[in-house]
């Protein structure tokens, strides 16, 4: 990997880093960027989820809530994080934070590094969709700025919930894709053998996202990516998030809203029959 | 037509009139299975003769991602279905109600969200907010259209955030769920209905069956995912059966027509 270059990369290749084993996980990130952090649990309904972690700390002094979804370094502690795979209690303990960030005036900082929202059983039952879709309303009306990172993987509505945010970034490893290109071979093609060509078709790369308009801005890892420079990229990560904080911060809440707003409302390309594209 | 004189069902093999079971409302009368029905019949179902009028009909799908065999897919299926896109948005009248409405086409690239249904979808809620509107949406879909990849992904967004703007202007969404309804249609703007309605029988999910079975690696529980399963978990308010659902839609348009107590809720400032 060491002598390629970013250019030469394939989709496929970056899906690898995104999901290295020694890739820095959320609460690597939380450790080396906040002070003072407390981690708090529970959704007030049914369980504490592992897969999600969120609290309260200082961002370079500045009193932030911060969550994400946690994987698991080994094999013991993935099946305890669910491999970063959240129930709905995950997204219910993220928007009871959120709501109590908003309640307090605290800005909301979310990593995301995620497989998807968990598909079973119990997380059906207890109302999955429901609790993205809720997320994503209440997000898109919160009344403090909320900033996001994709750290690691972005899958799916699993990762858009927690990722409605005025202003959203990406590891330059990161990936972020409405399917995992493994589950769009096999439904679209009927073929697990295409994986790396369904990679290269979703355009999942921190610039095909930025391409399309969907992400703010990349925040470059330093070769090979950011398990081997973890110090470094979270210095990276910190130095974006505090900057773009303290320029949401000065924005009055209405003007945040509408701007979120259209932030989202403008995503999406298509045309009209005259053939203008809109 | 030969074909349109019996429909078979696809539940229990029996054989039907079609002049009978269209009166019937497409259900079949000896096991209950509702048909999936496209989004000109169920206009014709639920509206006044004549009061509905398309909204935004001229929106098309682009191929944004340059997704290999997408241009020719939302060919085919425009050809097979005869609609331009997976949603159909208007104004009509339902008992001479007024409502916004959207109703998704089944058979289009199974009813999937791209962003033209996104852009649809939050256009028509966009309209219903500002001339005070209640918003009616007939829902089937198998999830966000993986040939737009995270284009598709964002409507799930900006579908929920025009709820929102629906919702400030305090006007309802009631959302009919139809079989299927799975994937970001359900975790966006499906599960965000004031007065959630669903068939009886329909499939109502995040993640489809058998990407559940994959993971769970153990077979599902009778009934798992059905409406009934749903309403029993607390998902829905209602289960209604095909032939009372116009009155039960009346009806809940007819309540939030008149607002009794007037003073704003400060909530929303």
């Amino acid at each position: 990997m060491k002598e390629l270059d970013t250019t030469m990369k394939t989709a496929l290749d970056t899906v690898r880093l995104a999901r290295h084993g020694k890739r820095p996980t959320t609460r690597d990130y939380i450790d080396a960027l906040i002070d003072d952090f407390i981690e708090l649990h529970g959704d007030r309904r049914f369980a504490d989820d592992p897969a999600m972690v969120a609290g309260i700390g200082f961002l370079e002094g500045i009193p932030v809530t911060i969550m994400g979804q946690q994987k698991g370094r080994n094999v013991k502690e993935n099946i305890r994080r669910n491999f970063g795979m959240a129930h709905p209690e995950g997204y219910r303990k993220a928007l009871r934070l959120m709501l109590q960030a908003e309640r307090f005036g605290r800005p909301v900082i979310t990593l995301i590094d995620t497989p998807g929202a968990y598909p079973g059983i119990g997380a059906e039952e207890r109302g999955q969709a429901e609790a993205i879709a809720v997320n994503l309303y209440e997000m898109s009306g919160l009344r403090v700025p909320i900033v996001t990172c994709v750290t690691g993987e972005g899958g799916s509505g699993g990762a858009l919930g927690i990722a409605v945010a005025d202003r959203v970034f990406m590891l330059s490893n990161a990936i972020y894709s409405v399917i995992s290109h493994e589950g769009c071979a096999s439904i679209l093609w009927k073929d697990t053998g295409r994986t790396a060509d369904a990679a290269e078709a979703l355009r999942l790369t921190a610039r095909d996202l930025k391409e399309l308009k969907v992400i703010d801005g990349i925040i470059p890892e330093p070769d090979p990516g950011a398990h081997e420079f973890p110090a470094e990229t979270a210095r990276r990560l910190k130095k974006t998030l505090l900057q773009t904080l303290r320029e949401l911060l000065e924005i009055d809440p209405d003007a945040l809203l509408q701007q979120r707003y259209m932030k989202f409302r403008n995503m999406g390309i298509f045309a009209n029959s005259a053939g203008t594209i809109l | 037509m030969l074909a349109k004189l019996f429909v078979k069902c696809q539940q229990c093999g029996t054989t039907h009139f079609y002049s009978f079971f269209k009166h019937a409302y497409f259900v079949c009368s000896r096991c209950g299975h509702h048909f999936r029905l496209d989004a000109p019949t169920w206009l014709k179902q639920l509206c006044d003769r004549g009061s509905f009028q398309e909204l935004d009909g001229n929106l098309k799908s682009l191929d944004p991602l340059g997704f290999p065999k997408y241009e020719s897919k939302l060919a085919q299926a425009t050809q097979q279905t005869g609609a331009n896109e997976a949603v159909m948005t208007g104004v009509g009248e339902i008992d001479g109600y007024p409502a916004a409405m959207a109703v998704m086409e089944p058979n289009f690239i199974m009813a999937s969200m791209g962003s033209v249904v996104g852009e649809k979808i939050t256009r028509l809620l966009e309209y219903a907010a500002l001339n005070k509107l209640p918003v009616l949406m007939v829902i089937s879909s198998g999830g966000a259209r993986m040939q737009e990849g995270i284009l598709s992904l964002m409507q799930m967004a900006k579908t929920a955030a025009a709820i929102r703007r629906l919702h400030e202007s305090r006007m309802p969404l009631i959302t009919v769920l139809t079989d299927p309804t799975t994937g970001g249609v359900t975790a966006s703007f499906a599960m965000l209905g004031d007065i959630s309605i669903a068939e009886a029988g329909a499939l109502i999910g995040f993640a489809g069956p058998r990407v559940i079975q994959q993971t769970i690696g153990q077979k599902l529980p009778e009934g798992f995912q059905r409406a009934e399963f749903l309403l029993e978990h607390g998902m829905l308010d209602i289960v209604v059966p095909r032939k009372n659902l116009k009155k039960t839609i009346v009806t809940i348009l007819k309540i939030h027509r008149s607002r009794p107590y007037t003073r704003r809720p400060q909530y929303f400032n």
